[in-house]
């Protein structure tokens, strides 16, 4: 299309599917929406094959390195002492950027950072942008900001494609549409392909390999025609001004290479001093992640290069927060976080309740910790994600860098608590962080809670204090924040899990 | 006070009990080889779990497996990268129900969607990993091209297949340092979005032909 098109608009005036319509006002807290996740009995099953089948393959693939156990403590030294020293390595990655050639820019916030990408975004005359699988522009709700400016910003990963065409969320890191089965991803290709471009075909059935194909015709002229591509990243090295890309499908390249313009977003976490440094990375990242020895496609690029890819380089450093969890030495340990999604895969809590109850773009265990770091404890859904865990540990024993996440869940509840008696709150919200603690504490707690919900949902948002029945009861008993009984919940991960799969291999 | 001064300030302001300059990481040796018996064998191997294909075959015979790739694939129409072997390039254009085209740069998007295959050399092989990376020196071509068409011929010396990661970073520094960009393949494009069953091509190619040149 040229500039002076019009991208078509849907029957609501937009030019993107609206997203659902509980990301647009304020996310409930962690029990009220867990409640909901466990009564959702298709994700349920969809959670607990996925997760099984990817922790399996990754307790396969870690086995095979002899030296994993030092891997990791590599890459916990090596985060490490970027953070400790991020102003220098930040100033280098700069300096390396503009050196190769691209132009970079720094955001306080989301505003910033939204700001400076419908600017450059507008002076490119484009109406239509592409993007790879960014979790940053996630973070920040870019898409809505551009929608907001005239601007259609078209997700690109398959996963990311049916929960944008399914007017939903991601509910995980690495396989954001984990919740959906095939039969519902058949429903809304069929339903949504043809308002926004490139219909599904006639006929189209259940089968992966067929609903892949709709989707790779659908997107292929979006990737043909398209000027200007967004991207995360998830490495920058410092001393080339490098950044690299992991990914499977191939719609990373495209959006790296077709366009005449790249933005990517950074966030400032992201930065590895040395190219040397990748060898470890590059190694403990896909083993986590999708229990793969290596993801299919990796990009490295360094600014523009002539006659290939994009001549337009931009890189928009963003902090959002960041600079919060760096404050807090322990909160600075979560920084670590390569995004291998490995917690969530193992968390009991994450796969019962699926990743939409954790309210955020970041979900699971770390979510639990990454939010309230990076948006303070202020509001009741960042109160109560630090409960939303059964502290079992399984989740640090498969951390690639070694974040002590248990430790810092207990550590971010103390920051609660403290908050808590430094002002005075209402009455609600320490209702349900007790209800969190509860229901996590133990999975046969969780099960009761699945079991008694649909009467505990159609109360939960207005009135928590009062008689419920069955295992609900106890709601009201609890006065304080209870003690978590982890051992409790150890064992019984030990009997169902731990043996089976080895998750703490080689420890 | 200007973003970048605000974001730089924050982070100085959150490190003030950082008062030590770190040392290097010594608990780590960089550039390590993993060790294996057989690292061509090894690549072969695993570049074959990925379901792509792989040839062994000696210097010589080289074009001759390049013709019987793009015939198995099915490949009625090939793009060759500016800097390609002379003579792969003229046995090619002989063949006749193969369209060849030489990118000088000025292929679009559209062509590239267009043409079935690509044949491209490699910088480095992978053996534990099974992943072939593109420096996209000669005969290597712009990136666009190993990841359009739909069937990759790709050809790997035997004397560029190293042990693991470690030692592919190592030998590709040079390259990164030189601004160049890298494209690591680890088989054909593939996805498991879909209740986990892989699907392989989503965008890139469907088709991984590999010829491992011996010596
Ligand atoms: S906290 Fe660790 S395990 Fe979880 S996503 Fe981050 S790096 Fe992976």
């Amino acid at each position: 299309m040229t500039a002076t098109q019009q991208p078509p608009r849907d029957k609501d005036g937009r030019l993107t599917p609206a997203p659902p319509e509980w990301t647009t006002r304020p996310a409930p807290p962690f029990p009220e929406a867990a409640i909901k996740g466990l009564e959702n009995q298709v994700q349920r099953a969809n959670l607990r094959h996925a997760t099984g089948t990817i922790r399996a393959k990754r307790a396969r693939v870690v086995a095979e390195v002899d030296n994993w156990q030092d891997l990791r403590a590599a890459g916990e030294a090596i985060k490490n002492r970027t953070l400790r020293h991020l102003d220098q390595h930040l100033e280098t990655l700069e300096a390396s950027l503009t050196r190769a050639g691209a132009t970079v820019h720094w955001a306080r916030d989301a505003a910033d950072a939204n700001r400076l990408i419908v600017d450059l975004v507008k002076a490119t005359g484009e109406r239509e942008v592409t993007k790879v699988k960014s979790m940053v522009t996630q973070e920040i709700g870019m898409n809505e900001a551009l929608e907001e400016a005239g601007i259609a910003a078209w997700e690109t990963d398959l996963a990311e494609l049916i929960v944008q065409l399914g007017h939903d969320f991601p509910s995980h890191i690495l396989v954001p549409a984990i919740h959906r089965n095939r039969g519902e991803i058949r429903e809304i290709f069929r339903e949504e392909m043809g308002v926004y471009g490139t219909p599904a075909p006639e006929g189209l059935s259940e089968q992966p390999p067929e609903l892949a194909g709709a989707a790779r015709t659908h997107l292929r002229n979006k990737f043909l025609r398209t000027k200007v591509a967004i991207s995360g990243a998830n490495f920058a090295v410092a001393e080339t001004g490098t950044l690299v890309v992991v990914e499977s499908e191939g719609n990373g390249r495209m959006n790296l290479t077709l366009p005449e313009t790249l933005i990517s977003v950074v966030g400032i976490e992201k930065v590895l001093p040395t190219v040397a440094d990748l060898e470890v990375f590059l190694r403990l990242l896909p083993r986590s992640s999708t229990g793969e020895r290596m993801n299919p496609y990796t990009s490295m690029w360094s600014g523009p290069t002539e006659g290939d890819g994009p001549q337009n380089v931009h890189v928009i450093l963003l902090d959002n927060g960041r600079t919060n969890a760096l404050k807090d030495p322990k909160g600075r340990e979560a920084l670590r976080c390569i995004r291998c999604s490995a917690c969530l895969n193992i968390c009991p809590v994450y796969e019962r309740v699926g990743g939409h109850a954790y309210g955020s773009v970041y979900p699971g265990p770390i979510g639990a910790i990454l939010n309230p770091q990076l948006r303070g404890v202020d509001n009741p859904i960042d109160k109560s994600l630090p409960f939303a865990s059964s502290l079992c540990g399984a989740c640090a024993e498969v951390c690639p860098v070694k974040i002590p996440i248990a430790d810092l869940l207990v550590h971010e509840r103390h920051r609660v608590v403290e908050e808590k008696k430094r002002h005075q709150v209402n009455q609600f919200e320490p209702a349900m962080m007790k209800a969190a603690s509860w229901v996590m504490a133990d999975h046969k707690h969780l099960e009761a809670a699945g079991t008694a919900s649909s009467l505990a949902g159609k109360l939960l948002p207005i009135r928590t204090i009062g008689p419920l029945p069955g295992p609900l009861s106890r709601w009201t008993q609890n006065r304080d924040v209870p003690m978590v009984p982890a051992q409790t919940f150890r064992q019984w991960w030990q009997e169902n899990r731990g043996s089976k799969e080895n998750h703490d291999e080689r420890a | 006070m200007s973003a970048r001064d605000d974001v730089l300030a924050r982070v100085r302001a959150s490190l003030t009990d950082v008062t030590e300059p770190d040392g290097p990481v010594t608990n780590w040796a960089y550039g390590q080889p993993t060790p294996m018996a057989d690292v061509v064998a090894r690549f072969d191997q695993t570049v074959t779990d990925y379901k792509a294909t792989v040839v062994r075959c000696p210097a010589a015979e080289v074009t001759r497996e390049v013709v019987r790739g793009l015939a198995e694939t099915g490949a009625h129409s090939v793009v060759l990268p500016a800097g390609c072997d002379e003579q792969l390039r003229r046995t090619l254009e002989m063949a006749a129900d193969l369209t060849v085209r030489v990118d000088d740069g000025s292929l679009t998007a559209a062509d590239l969607d267009a043409t079935d295959a690509v044949v491209t050399a490699s910088a480095v092989g992978i053996a534990e990993t099974g992943t072939i990376v593109l420096d996209h020196g000669p005969g290597q071509g712009r990136r666009a091209l190993s990841l359009v068409p739909d069937r990759h011929i790709c050809v790997v010396r035997s004397s560029d297949v190293v042990s693991d990661v470690p030692e592919a970073v190592a030998r590709l520094a040079a390259s990164v340092r030189d601004g160049r960009p890298l494209t690591w393949i680890s088989g054909p494009s593939a996805t498991s979005d879909i209740e986990l069953s892989r699907v392989e091509g989503v965008h890139g190619p469907r088709h991984l032909w590999v010829i491992l040149v011996d010596g």
